[in-house]
């Protein structure tokens, strides 16, 4: 177990920049999660503290030790790899202990952690079989198994679940945080998945671009994104993006969507968007925000109420999701399965706004 | 829509084309047709060899039977004097000692040179590994000539050692292409596990990658030790003394002379010495199929 931080860290290829000038602090115990779209830099990242790849610039410190020039083997992490990475020709056991054997371990201690690690991923049963013999899933407890018996400072996952079915994957999940709760080891862990990091993150950190976004825990990256990109990115269905315009009502201020509708500013956030009065702005709105009418549901003083012409309604079991425009813009609103109307239908709706966000389009910077 | 009306189309096309199942029947005699023609024309040439091998000099000679059945009993008369008035034997332990060598000589450099020109990126390994492939393509009728030299100044020449030297250059190239093929298709994540779980690159290669190639270095085995075992025009440019001749050359030599063919023994001769590589074929032909097909298709 042991603190990570990334010190000015920079990858280029030739003259392509992968990862820009990135700072992280990870603190011992903690499961950080990288998340961000294809391409962003997060599996460099991850690539780079592992070993795998060499730094342009900048350094990277585990346990209180620059990594720099140390070769994988000596930075005492374990990786669990996208398509699990097992040997094909080796046991369940051998595979588990092979690091371990490299290592000269005692053959008592070799058997000792092995089992012990099956213990905790329940596949004690699966030790004699090869890794061609076992499903998506239990290729992926044993790559996990494989990290556990070294007993590392640090685990790095890599997309450990993209290969598993939707339903497998959310078991898997629920496995991992279980075994971090077991095994409490500094994680990192790299996804494209917001839904996996949200669940699984003490602290989230959104790259895009090769440059961190935001840094923060789930629901503060849900609740506070500083970005256009954040907000965008964290949630499913994703943020509802309107531009609008930001005007005075009076003493007050309202953003107005289009020619006949347009929503209040809460008072106690007018002062905050002052400076924007007059300017362009982009309203963002959880579908989770805008709701039926009826009920209590989203209800506030700082709510409002607006007709809109259903185009697509998704009837999700627990919930159904309504989709309207708004002056050509696609919005998405979450009703009450029992509330919601027929797609072509009006259905008066409610936005809550203590929950709005403006953005600068120009700086992509939330207000 | 009646079961009838839904069915029509499937088993016969609105313009009346033959369907599918009337078109994979043509295919298959098609198919069974040729092959049958093929497979005569590939086993005539060793059921004569089998044959002529299990008469006598008496029967061979008699031009009134039939050649191609056996009219006046078997016997291994012919094999008794291959083994007892023929240096055959010689020709059997010098090819097995050139073959074996060659093998191991070629197995070690090509899963070296594969090792490192497939999985350990570096300037010029690309240009490297086809440069390899290209020295295959100089055919053996070529390079005996500059080897000639090289073989008389090394003071091998009329020394099966001096094969021992010269088959490589047949085998290396080919085997370390078929090698490289196999190494580039094993995922990359295996060895960057490796690299983690604490192995070097020998240890990577030894513990993870030739265990996990073996399909691939069974079928290069098999490859280089077909083509030493069979090689001909390097021991017939190289080799003029009946002690250091291997099998191909040795038997023809030794069995015609002149004018005079020795038809039993040159056929009792040749169904000897195709009897390793058929057995070893036979043993692993499984192994030889999945090492070419994973080379071939990378990914």
């Amino acid at each position: 177990m042991a603190e990570v931080a990334l010190r000015n860290v920079v990858k280029k290829y030739d003259d392509v920049v992968a990862v820009s000038s990135i700072n992280l602090d990870i603190p011992n115990n903690e499961f950080l999660v990288l998340v961000g779209p294809s391409g962003c830099g997060k599996s460099t990242t991850l690539r780079m503290i592992a070993g795998l790849e060499e730094i342009t610039a900048g350094e990277i410190v585990i346990g209180g030790e620059v990594v720099n020039d140390l070769p994988p083997k000596d930075r005492d992490i374990a990786m669990v790899f996208q398509n699990y990475a097992l040997y094909p020709h080796m046991t369940v056991a051998e595979n588990m202990s092979f690091g371990l054997k490299l290592r000269k371990f005692a053959k008592d201690e070799i058997k000792a952690r092995v089992d012990n690690a099956a213990k905790i991923l329940d596949i004690t049963e699966l030790l004699t079989r090869r890794p061609k013999q076992l499903s998506g899933g239990q290729r992926q407890r044993v790559a996990m198994g494989r990290a556990i018996v070294r007993n590392p400072k640090v685990f790095l996952f890599d997309e450990p679940l993209s290969n598993l079915d939707a339903k497998l994957r959310v078991q898997m999940r629920t496995e991992i945080k279980r075994v971090h709760q077991k095994v409490k080891t500094t994680t990192i862990y790299v996804t494209h998945d917001q839904v996996e990091a949200m669940t699984l993150a003490d602290r989230i950190v959104v790259m895009n671009g090769g440059k961190i976004e935001q840094i923060g825990s789930p629901n503060d990256l849900y609740h506070h994104p500083k970005t256009r990109f954040v907000a965008g990115f964290i949630g499913s269905p994703a943020m509802n993006l309107i531009p609008a315009k930001l005007e005075t009502n009076g003493s007050s201020l309202k953003v107005r969507l289009s020619d006949n509708l347009s929503f209040p500013v809460p008072e106690n956030r007018a002062a905050r968007y002052r400076g924007a009065i007059g300017k362009d702005v982009l309203l963002g709105l959880r579908p989770e925000h805008i709701t039926e009418t009826r009920g209590a549901n989203g209800a506030s003083g700082n709510s409002h109420e607006f007709p809109a012409t259903l185009d697509v309604v998704e009837p999700m079991g627990m919930e159904t999701m309504v989709f309207f425009k708004v002056d050509g813009v696609e919005v998405c609103g979450r009703v009450e399965p029992t509330a919601a109307k027929g797609s072509g239908e009006t259905m008066l709706l409610r936005a809550n706004l203590d929950h709005m966000h403006l953005i600068d389009p120009n700086t992509n910077r939330v207000l | 829509m009646t079961a009838a009306t839904a069915t029509t189309p499937l088993t016969r096309g609105v313009f009346g084309r033959a369907s599918l199942k009337r078109n994979r029947r043509w295919a298959l005699i098609a198919s069974y047709v040729f092959l049958i023609v093929f497979a005569i024309f590939f086993l005539l040439p060793p059921y004569y060899m089998i044959i002529t091998a299990l008469k006598s000099d008496a029967e061979v000679a008699h031009m009134a039977h039939n050649p191609w059945i056996i009219a006046e009993g078997i016997t291994f008369e012919q094999f008794k004097l291959l083994f007892t008035q023929s240096d055959f034997l010689i020709f059997f332990k010098n090819t097995a000692i050139v073959t074996v060598c060659t093998v191991v000589i070629t197995m070690c450099i090509s899963v070296l040179a594969a090792f490192s020109l497939g999985r350990m990126k570096f300037w010029g390994s690309g240009i490297l590994a086809t440069g390899i492939f290209l020295t295959y393509l100089v055919p053996d009728t070529l390079l005996f000539i500059p080897l000639f030299q090289i073989v008389k100044s090394l003071g091998l020449l009329n020394s099966y050692w001096g094969m021992v030297l010269v088959y490589p250059t047949l085998t290396v190239p080919f085997c370390t292409w078929i090698m490289i093929g196999y190494f580039q298709s094993i995922p990359k994540e295996l060895d960057e596990a490796a690299l983690i779980d604490g192995a070097g690159q020998m240890q990577m290669l030894f513990k993870i990658f030739i265990p996990v190639a073996l399909p691939g270095i069974i079928a290069a085995t098999i490859f280089s030790f077909t083509v030493s075992w069979a090689a001909f025009v390097y021991p017939m440019t190289f080799l003029y003394s009946a002690d250091q001749q291997v099998l191909t050359v040795g038997t023809v030599t030794s069995l015609i002379k002149a004018d005079v063919y020795k038809w039993g023994m040159l056929m009792a001769g040749a169904l000897v010495a195709a009897a390793p590589p058929l057995i070893i074929y036979a043993f692993l032909m499984d192994y030889y199929i999945a090492g070419l097909t994973a080379g071939a298709t990378k990914g």
